[in-house]
C-alpha cells in the first residue's frame, strides 16, 4: 500500500494530463452533478467531510458487529501461502533492521508497570500459534502462520486498564496503528515472535509485529518500538490518510 | 369513479432514483477499490472510477452501501406489503416472455402506466435477485470474520469476491439495457420521476 511521492517537475506533463482527465471525471461522476460545483466531487472540502463523518459512524457499526467471542477462521499448514507476500508503505528494500538483543518495547499510558520489556521477558510467557487469512485493504489476502503471546496476557501482566478506550502501537519505521480495547483483548489478537515456527523474518517485522486476524492488514503493525494504553484517540499513518480507523474483517 | 392513483407510487419513484444514485456511486467507487489489486488482467481507467484513489473509493463504497441499504430496505418492504411484487413484477410464463420480447424486438411492446410488460417483470425480478447477492456477497468480503457463515455460504473470501465481481457485472449489464430502454420510450422516464396516472377505462389498472 504505497502512496506513490511525486518528483512534481518530473512530472508535469502527464500532471497536466491528469488534471484533464479530473475535468473529464468531474462531469462523469455522479451525473455531472460535480459539475456544477466546477469541480471534482471528491476534491471538494465539504464532500470530504460529509465522507469522514459517514466513515465515523461505518466505524461504529463495525464496533457494534465485533464479538471478542468470535474467531478468525484458521487454516491447515498446506493451505499456507508460499511465498507470503511483502507489503509496507514503502519497498522491500527499505526495511529496517534492530539488533534483537538490544530492542526493547517501549510501555506507556494507563498501565501499572512502565519498564521495557526484551525479547527474553517475551519467550517466557505462555506462546500461542496461528494460520490465519491476512487480509488486505487492498482485497488481496495470504495465509500465514504466526506464534507469539496473545496481547492480552501481556497486557494483564504490565497491569493495564482494561477498561481504556485504546491501545496504541508505534514502531522503528515510522509506523503507526491504533485498535480498540475489546480487539486487543481478543484470544487471536498476538505479539508475534515467530513466522512459519522460525523466528519473524526482517520482511515481515521482526523482532515483533502484532497479529490481528480480525482486522484489515494495516491494522497489523510490523517492527514494534512501543505500546500505550490510552482514551485518547491516537489514530495512525494510514488512517490519519483518510483509510477508516476501525478496519475490522 | 374515483380518479386512478399516480403510478409508480411515490415511495417507488423515490427509492428508485435513491437506489440508481447510489448504485451508480457503488460502481465507481468498486472500480477504483478494484484497481487496488485487479483480480482480471486489465484495470478501470481511472476517470471512470470514483473517489481518486483507494481509501476515497473506500469511503464512497461505504457511503454508497448505507443509502442503498436504506433506499433497498424501504423498496421492499414497500414491495411485499402493498403486494406491488406480487402485482406487477411477478415474472410470467415462457409464453408471454417469448411473446412479449418478439413484440420488444418489433418496436410493438405496450408500456402502459401501471403496468409491466414480460421482459420487463424478468428483467427487474432479476436485477432485484442480482442486487441483492451483490450486497451480500459484499458484507461477506468486508466482514469475513464477524458474518464467517455469510462468507462460508459464498464459497470462501477468494469465491466471494468474484462473486462480488460478476455480480457488478451483471447490474451494469442490465443498467445498460435498462437506460437504452428508457430512453427509447421517455414516457416511462416521466413517468418514473413524476408518476402517470393510469387511464380510468382500463379496469386492469383501476385499484
Ligand atoms: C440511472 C439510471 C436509471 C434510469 C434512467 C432508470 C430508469 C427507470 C425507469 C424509466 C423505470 C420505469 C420503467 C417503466 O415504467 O416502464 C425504472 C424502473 C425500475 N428500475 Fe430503473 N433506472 C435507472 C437505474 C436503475 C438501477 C441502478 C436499478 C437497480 C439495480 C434499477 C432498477 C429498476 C427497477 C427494479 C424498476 C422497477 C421498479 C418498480 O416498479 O418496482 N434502475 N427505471
Amino acid at each position: 500500500m504505497k502512496r506513490p511521492q511525486l518528483d512534481r517537475t518530473a512530472i508535469a506533463p502527464e500532471l497536466r494530463r491528469l488534471e484533464r482527465r479530473l475535468m473529464l471525471r468531474g462531469m462523469v461522476s455522479l451525473g455531472g452533478l460535480s459539475l456544477l460545483s466546477g469541480c471534482a466531487l471528491d476534491d471538494e472540502p465539504a464532500v470530504e467531510r460529509a465522507l469522514a463523518r459517514v466513515m465515523s459512524l461505518t466505524d461504529r457499526a463495525q464496533a457494534l458487529l465485533f464479538s471478542r467471542h468470535r474467531l478468525a477462521r484458521e487454516f491447515d499448514a498446506s493451505r499456507i501461502t508460499r511465498p507470503f507476500p511483502f507489503n509496507a508503505y514503502y519497498g522491500q528494500d527499505d526495511v529496517r533492521t534492530v539488533d534483537p538483543a538490544q530492542w526493547r518495547l517501549e510501555v506507556s499510558g494507563l498501565v501499572a508497570d512502565r519498564r521495557p520489556w526484551s525479547l527474553a521477558q517475551f519467550r517466557a510467557l505462555p506462546q500461542k500459534r496461528q494460520i490465519t487469512r491476512h487480509i488486505c485493504v487492498e482485497g488481496w489476502s495470504a495465509i500465514g502462520c504466526w506464534s507469539g503471546v496473545p496481547l492480552s496476557v501481556f497486557l494483564n501482566r504490565v497491569g493495564a486498564d482494561l477498561r481504556a478506550k485504546y491501545v496504541d502501537f508505534h514502531c522503528f519505521d515510522d509506523y503507526s496503528t491504533s485498535i480498540d480495547m475489546a480487539t486487543a483483548l481478543h484470544p487471536q489478537t498476538v505479539m508475534v515472535l515467530d513466522f512459519d515456527d522460525r523466528g519473524l523474518p526482517a520482511a515481515y517485522g521482526a523482532p515483533m509485529k502484532v497479529r490481528i486476524p480480525t482486522k484489515l492488514g494495516y491494522k497489523n503493525p510490523k517492527y514494534l518500538a512501543a505500546i500505550s494504553v490510552t482514551n485518547r484517540f491516537p489514530g495512525g499513518y494510514w488512517e490519519d490518510q483518510g483509510y477508516d480507523w476501525f478496519g475490522g474483517s | 369513479m374515483p380518479r386512478p392513483r399516480r403510478t409508480p407510487t411515490p415511495v417507488i419513484r423515490i427509492t428508485h432514483w435513491i437506489g440508481a444514485l447510489s448504485m451508480l456511486a457503488m460502481i465507481g467507487s468498486g472500480w477504483q477499490i478494484y484497481n487496488a489489486s485487479p483480480i482480471l488482467p486489465f484495470s478501470f481507467p481511472s476517470w471512470m472510477t470514483l473517489g481518486g484513489w483507494l481509501a476515497g473509493g473506500i469511503a464512497w463504497h461505504f457511503a454508497a452501501m448505507w443509502t442503498l441499504m436504506g433506499a433497498g430496505c424501504v423498496y421492499l418492504a414497500h414491495g411485499v406489503v402493498s403486494g406491488h411484487f406480487r402485482r406487477d413484477l411477478r415474472p410470467q410464463g415462457a409464453r408471454a416472455i417469448g411473446r412479449d420480447m418478439g413484440l420488444a424486438l418489433r418496436f410493438r411492446l405496450s408500456h402502459a402506466p401501471g403496468r409491466y410488460n414480460a421482459v420487463q417483470r424478468l428483467l427487474y425480478t432479476g436485477v432485484l435477485i442480482v442486487a441483492a447477492l451483490t450486497v451480500a456477497s459484499g458484507l461477506s468480503i468486508w466482514k469475513p470474520v464477524q458474518l464467517g457463515w455469510l462468507t462460508w455460504l459464498f464459497g470462501g473470501y477468494d469465491i466471494a469476491r468474484r462473486i462480488h465481481f460478476t455480480m457488478m457485472a451483471l447490474i451494469v449489464g442490465f443498467l445498460i439495457v435498462h437506460v437504452v430502454l428508457a430512453l427509447l420510450v421517455p414516457s416511462t422516464l416521466f413517468g418514473m420521476v413524476f408518476g402517470r396516472r393510469p387511464a380510468p377505462q382500463d379496469p386492469e389498472t383501476v385499484r
